[in-house]
């Protein structure tokens, strides 16, 4: 756990007093990531850079674990805590095998103990220890740097990590991978992370609470979904951007918002059940076909079921995209855009037909929630009323 | 490849011009003459590798240390000034600084080595503290957050990422210094340089050359081996010479 308290930054500088952070008072509860976040110059890096002392603060405290960091002494506490530098700085002189290994070697650990541990961090980024091991930090691309930076922080297995832009240096492709790795291992390693971006859908993505800084002083701090539903004030809400409605499709799962009812017919059903199902689901111009184990098979339309007679089986049309119930909403708005539909068959994790999912059940999750209090959290299901 | 091949191709014509030269100065006698001052020129280089041995190493000793110093951020202070002083320094010629040692010192092996050792200084100091005030923020920044002291941030971070730049001054330091240790002939400190000016004096030619060409070949392999010492000691990710 991260807390700072009452944390400021006077600057002296020739032309007066600059005040780079002012009065900051936030705690990141122990395993969650806090995005700093903010326009340029705003303070972000001088708050990240007093808690481990790179800046030392003009006033207030550092409480790590509930414990005051100001009596420590400062090598000590820069070894417990994981630093991820925006310009990577990884050591030129040194081989990855060295760069990743220096805090262990600080650490006084035996040798045997820190290439062991040299192996596991390359496993953990996803980089070939035998061929990268041995080669200098200029031999490397930019990404493959960025990724031994994090894990020359995480050697020595810190409970708290502080970084700095630390994907700023990497396309956007690349970086999406990267951010997904990186999540993938919090997930299991469950640090306490203070990390600067200046990238919303970033800290959107990454962050469990996003603190948004404006001149030195901690505006806003909030979970993501909190924050793009309800912006504080005029400058968060601008500094989010006005299409914050539609980031918030990122954060909302299918799960939340599907519904599990859903009517469907066989491929052995006649057409004219498939009729008489369309008209008591009320539904408008088709009805899902499902196959014996469940899957989506085709689609049958109303026009289709009334003029002929037959089988469902000989008489459908290939079926609709479908939503996983772990798909996030933009990719489900998407899909729905690129097929011309306003709605989704949605199926599990074995494929099988588990409900559906409306344009009318996406807005209205999102709109209750910008009518409600953020305190109230509680995700409200949301039940669609007409289907096409 | 064409300038790789024209590179060999030099290589070539001066080998065979070496050769024709070689074959020249045996027929006109000139190595018998050379062969004559032998046993001169063993012990007189021997005294001067001596001299450079001594005020190299005592130049290094002091100035490497002295770069460091005033490359600390506390110094920041004085050392543009310093180093403002030393530049000057270095405008100064050899002979003078010999000269001056000898008022100082009289005469013989100490006021040479001290003049030498002083003319010396300056480069290396210059490439030490430009070297590593040369290392980037950043490694500093990163050396600093993951818990360096500052011993081992000198230590592990900045002497390794400077040492290339250091080494230059050194080779610098000590090409200059084979090529003054001559003078130090004229404060009655020996070496080749008394074949030389006495050479020069007597015109006699092949004694002066007797003395330049062994000094001119020392100041080669003393360039050759500093270069490979730092070849083998600069770290490879920093040694562009083995990128
Ligand atoms: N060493 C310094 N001396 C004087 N002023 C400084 C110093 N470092 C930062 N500042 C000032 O403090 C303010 C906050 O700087 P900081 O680096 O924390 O911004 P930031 O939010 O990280 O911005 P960016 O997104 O551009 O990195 C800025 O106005 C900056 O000019
Ligand atoms: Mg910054």
């Amino acid at each position: 756990m991260i807390r700072l308290d009452n944390l400021t930054k006077v600057f002296d500088t020739p032309k007066g007093a600059v005040v780079a952070a002012d009065h900051i008072n936030m705690e990141v509860p122990r395993g969650e990531i806090c995005i700093l976040l903010g326009p340029s110059g705003c303070g972000k890096t001088t708050t990240l850079k007093m808690i481990n002392r790179i800046i030392r603060a003009t006033s207030g405290k550092v409480f790590l674990d509930g414990e005051d960091t100001t009596g420590m002494n400062t090598q000590d506490l820069r070894r417990s805590i994981g630093y991820v530098i925006q310009q990577i700085g990884l050591f030129p002189n040194m081989t990855i095998e060295e760069n990743i290994t220096v805090v262990p070697r600080l650490l006084g650990w035996d040798r045997t103990a820190y290439k062991k541990r040299a192996r596991e961090l390359m496993d953990m980024i996803a980089m070939d220890a035998e061929a990268f091991l041995k080669r200098y930090p200029s031999e490397l691309s930019g990404g493959q740097q960025q990724r031994i930076g994090v894990a020359r922080a995480l050697a020595a297995d810190p409970p708290v990590m502080l970084m700095d832009e630390p994907f700023g240096a990497i396309d956007p492709i690349n970086r999406a991978v990267i951010q997904d790795e990186f999540l993938k291992m919090q997930a299991e390693l469950k640090k306490t992370i203070m990390f600067v971006s200046h990238d919303i859908d970033e800290a959107i993505k990454m962050g469990d609470r996003i603190a948004i800084f404006r001149e030195g002083k901690l505006v806003q701090y909030s979970a993501p979904d909190d924050l793009l539903s309800a912006p504080r004030n005029g400058f968060v809400e601008s500094f989010l951007g006005e299409d914050r409605a539609l980031k918030r499709l990122n954060l909302v799962k299918v799960r939340e918002v599907f519904s599990d009812e859903m009517g469907s017919v066989k491929p052995d059903d006649t057409l004219e059940t498939a009729l008489s199902r369309i008209d008591d689901f009320g539904y408008q111009n088709a009805i899902l076909m499902v196959n014996d184990r469940g899957e989506p098979a085709g689609m049958i339309t109303r026009s289709v079921a009334r003029t002929t007679r037959g089988y469902c089986r000989d008489h459908y049309q290939t079926a609709p995209p479908v939503a996983q119930l772990d798909d996030d909403l933009r990719k489900v708005a998407s899909l729905m855009f690129a097929n011309d539909t306003t709605w989704l068959p949605c199926v599990d994790a074995r494929g099988r037909v588990c409900g559906h999912i409306t344009q009318r059940a996406m807005t209205h999750h999102l709109g209750s929630r910008y009518r409600s209090r953020p305190e109230d959290s509680a995700p409200l299901r949301s039940q669609p009323e007409t289907k096409e | 490849m064409p300038i790789r091949s024209l590179k060999s191709a030099g290589r070539w014509v001066l080998a065979i011009l070496l050769f024709a030269a070689g074959v020249w100065a045996q027929r006109s006698g000139v190595i018998e003459d050379f062969l004559y001052y032998l046993p001169d020129v063993r012990y007189l280089a021997v005294q001067h590798l001596f001299l450079t041995a001594m005020s190299g190493s005592l130049a290094i000793a002091i100035a490497v240390p002295l770069g460091i110093v005033l490359s600390r951020p506390s110094m920041a202070r004085f050392a543009e000034s310093l180093m403002q002083v030393l530049n000057v320094g270095t405008t100064i010629p050899t002979l003078a600084v010999l000269a001056l040692s000898m008022s100082f010192l009289g005469i013989g092996t100490v006021p040479a080595v001290f003049g030498l050792t002083v003319a010396t200084l300056l480069p290396i100091t210059r490439n030490t503290y430009v070297g590593l005030k040369g290392v980037s923020p950043a490694l500093m920044e990163a050396a600093a957050g993951l818990g360096m002291s500052p011993a081992q941030r000198l230590f592990r971070v900045e002497l390794p990422n400077a040492l290339y730049v250091i080494f230059a001054g050194i080779r610098t330091a000590l090409a200059i210094n084979v090529g003054t240790v001559p003078l130090a002939f004229l404060i009655g400190a020996g070496g080749l340089g008394e074949l030389i000016f006495t050479g020069i004096d007597l015109y006699d030619t092949v004694m002066m050359l007797a003395g330049a060409i062994p000094t001119a070949l020392l100041a080669v392999i003393v360039d050759a081996l500093v270069a490979t010492i730092a070849f083998l000691v600069v770290p490879r990710g920093v040694n562009p010479s083995r990128a």
